[in-house]
């Protein structure tokens, strides 16, 4: 995703001739074809998150497109008062971009992973929260914000995530993608979950149920209508995210349902405890130690079907 | 007999704080002392600095001024008035229910450049601005009033490394160095001093003059220009609840509601004719 995120701005950088990049002393490589052909629309911004949004924000406020680049904690909670009251309050175009998610970075310990992002940025007022789910959708993400024009929080997992969209899909924030039909459960995928949900969707087709699989990118604003559907429609509503249960995106369909008065019964809410992780190696461990594996998510679904 | 000619930025300031220490006592509204503090830099800034447009309030080539110590947000309300961004009726509606003139400034007020009120929050967005001027080859300069007890915000200081960096010479910072901070002298709650050669470490242009000084206010201000290498740090001396003799640096003021009573002295003292001390646009 990061890559792809760079490859993106690169090449968003020629259409929108206002988009700024500043970056918090990372990247420096990543963005080079980006410097080379937009020298003055790039800043390091040096290890100083609080300033770094405070200048997106000014950029912002004079019709500038800014976009800050930094690891996910350090560019979300960080700065967070910067985001509320410099960005989301004057209602800015800033979009603020967070590298390494969820346990991306697992294995750099707790200060590097970013498990409340979601549950925190999505209570700031105007911000939009979106969790691409492969490279394919960083750029679709990348441009819709841009289309969009409102503080919007772009959460990126690391590189070399798997392609899961063959070809492009439709992409507006706010609305799901569905990648998969089924007719018994439905796997609401955040972010880089998707190709796990794929793989769960798959084993227990091979069970004999009937999945349908949605990434489910944006957390805020939620798509009414497709919440709606899988209410109505299935015996089982899977909310599954690299984030804590806590406030994340499944607490977020919580409170859509609550207030919807839908059957709530349906929810099953997958994602990470609410303590912090140590010892939890790559991410492809601690998602195993989480159960945030296909080979726990389908029994789990099962389960709840019996 | 009514004296119709134009006010110098002396008498504005006289106008200016009569009026807030009206609103304060209306409004029962704190900070009173910090807004008299800057006003003289205010109403300079106001009356013979700025490059604004009232009738464009979003003019994109306007100079940028913004109030970060957002709590003498009565200081700036006046000075809108003044030139016309808000009717100067709306000062009286100064917090109330309904109106946008809130204690901290709305960025929904025009002529509000940003949402300040929490302190470290207006030099990096000035920063902002005056890299957006160079990026799009404007001429414009962007202005940051600060406090010296704001100075205790790391904030700031990551703002001045930038500007630096960046060499921001389209934007002045002044900090209204009156000595006391909420609760307690500056150079004591934190080790302020030496604030200026703080500054001029931190690369930046650093003039120190008496902020209450008008000449002085406008000749350290008027090099500020995007052909500048250095952003410009003024060090503006000043003295808290400035004008109104039972409020100079009496640190009770900073949250202090004056009387009806101290609002007639302090008007007598301040030498504004009461119909002037109620309207400060001429």
């Amino acid at each position: 995703m990061r890559n792809a995120f760079a490859a993106a701005v690169t090449e968003l950088g020629e259409t929108h001739p206002s988009l700024v990049m500043l970056a918090g002393d990372i990247g420096n490589r990543l963005f080079d074809p980006f410097k080379d052909r937009h020298p003055s629309r790039f800043y390091n911004c040096g290890v100083a998150e609080a300033n770094m949004t405070g200048v997106a924000a000014g950029l912002a406020a004079s019709g500038l497109r800014p976009i800050t680049y930094t690891i996910t904690p350090f560019n979300t909670v960080r700065c967070l008062e910067q985001i509320r009251l410099d960005v989301c309050y004057p209602d800015l175009p800033v979009i603020v971009v967070g590298t390494g998610s969820g346990l991306s970075y697992a294995g750099l310990g707790a200060t590097h992973h970013s498990m409340e992002d979601i549950a925190i940025l999505r209570t700031l007022p105007n911000m939009h929260v979106v969790c691409p789910a492969d490279p394919v959708e960083v750029r679709l993400a990348l441009n819709d914000a841009l289309r969009l024009g409102r503080p919007t929080y772009i959460r990126l997992g690391k590189k070399g995530e798997p392609v899961v969209h063959a070809t492009p899909p439709n992409f507006t924030i706010g609305r799901g993608i569905s990648v998969r039909e089924g007719s018994d459960v439905v796997i609401l995928s955040v972010g880089n979950m998707l190709a796990t949900a794929l793989q769960s969707a798959e084993d227990l087709n091979q069970r004999g149920v009937s999945v349908q699989v949605v990434s489910m990118h944006t957390v805020k604003p939620l798509d009414d209508e497709l919440l709606d559907g899988a209410f109505a429609a299935k015996k089982v509503v899977v909310v599954l995210e690299e984030h804590a249960l806590t406030g994340g995106a499944g607490s977020a369909v919580l409170e859509w349902g609550s207030a919807q008065r839908v059957d709530l019964r349906k929810l099953l809410c997958i994602g990470g405890p609410d303590r912090f992780l140590s010892a939890c190696g790559s991410q492809r461990q601690a998602r195993a130690l989480l159960g945030l594996t296909a080979a726990d998510i389908a029994p789990r679904i099962l389960s709840r079907l019996e | 007999m009514t004296d119709l000619s134009p006010p110098d930025s002396i008498q504005l300031a006289a106008r200016f704080r009569a009026r807030v220490v009206f609103m304060s006592n209306a409004a029962k509204a704190a900070h009173l002392a910090s807004a008299l503090s800057c006003m003289d830099i205010v109403a300079l800034l106001y009356h013979s600095v700025l490059q604004l447009d009232p009738l464009r309030p979003k003019w994109d080539e306007r100079d940028r001024f913004i109030l970060s110590k957002g709590h003498a947000a009565a200081a700036l309300y006046v000075a809108l008035a003044y030139k016309g961004f808000i009717p100067d009726a709306a000062l009286d509606t100064y917090g109330m229910a309904g109106s946008l003139l809130e204690e901290h400034p709305s960025p929904k007020l025009p002529g509000v450049e940003a949402a300040t009120g929490s302190l470290g929050h207006g030099l990096p967005q000035g920063c902002g601005m005056a890299l957006a001027a160079r990026i799009k080859q404007q001429g414009h300069r962007t202005f940051v009033l600060m406090s010296d007890g704001e100075c205790n915000e790391g904030s700031v200081w990551e703002a001045c490394m930038f500007a630096a960096a960046q060499r921001l010479g389209n934007l002045c910072a002044i900090v209204d160095f009156n000595k006391w901070q909420a609760t307690g002298r500056s150079r004591e709650v934190l080790a302020l001093d030496p604030l200026v050669d703080k500054f001029k470490s931190f690369g930046w242009d650093v003039r120190e003059i008496d902020g209450h000084d008008h000449a002085q206010i406008a000749h350290a201000v008027e090099h500020v220009s995007i052909r500048e290498q250095k952003p410009t740090m003024v060090v503006a001396h000043t003295v808290k609840g400035r004008g109104v003799s039972f409020m100079e640096d009496d640190n009770n003021w900073h949250y202090r509601i004056p009387t009806v009573e101290e609002v007639q002295l302090a008007r007598a003292e301040l030498d504004v004719p009461i119909e002037r001390s109620r309207r400060v646009s001429a």
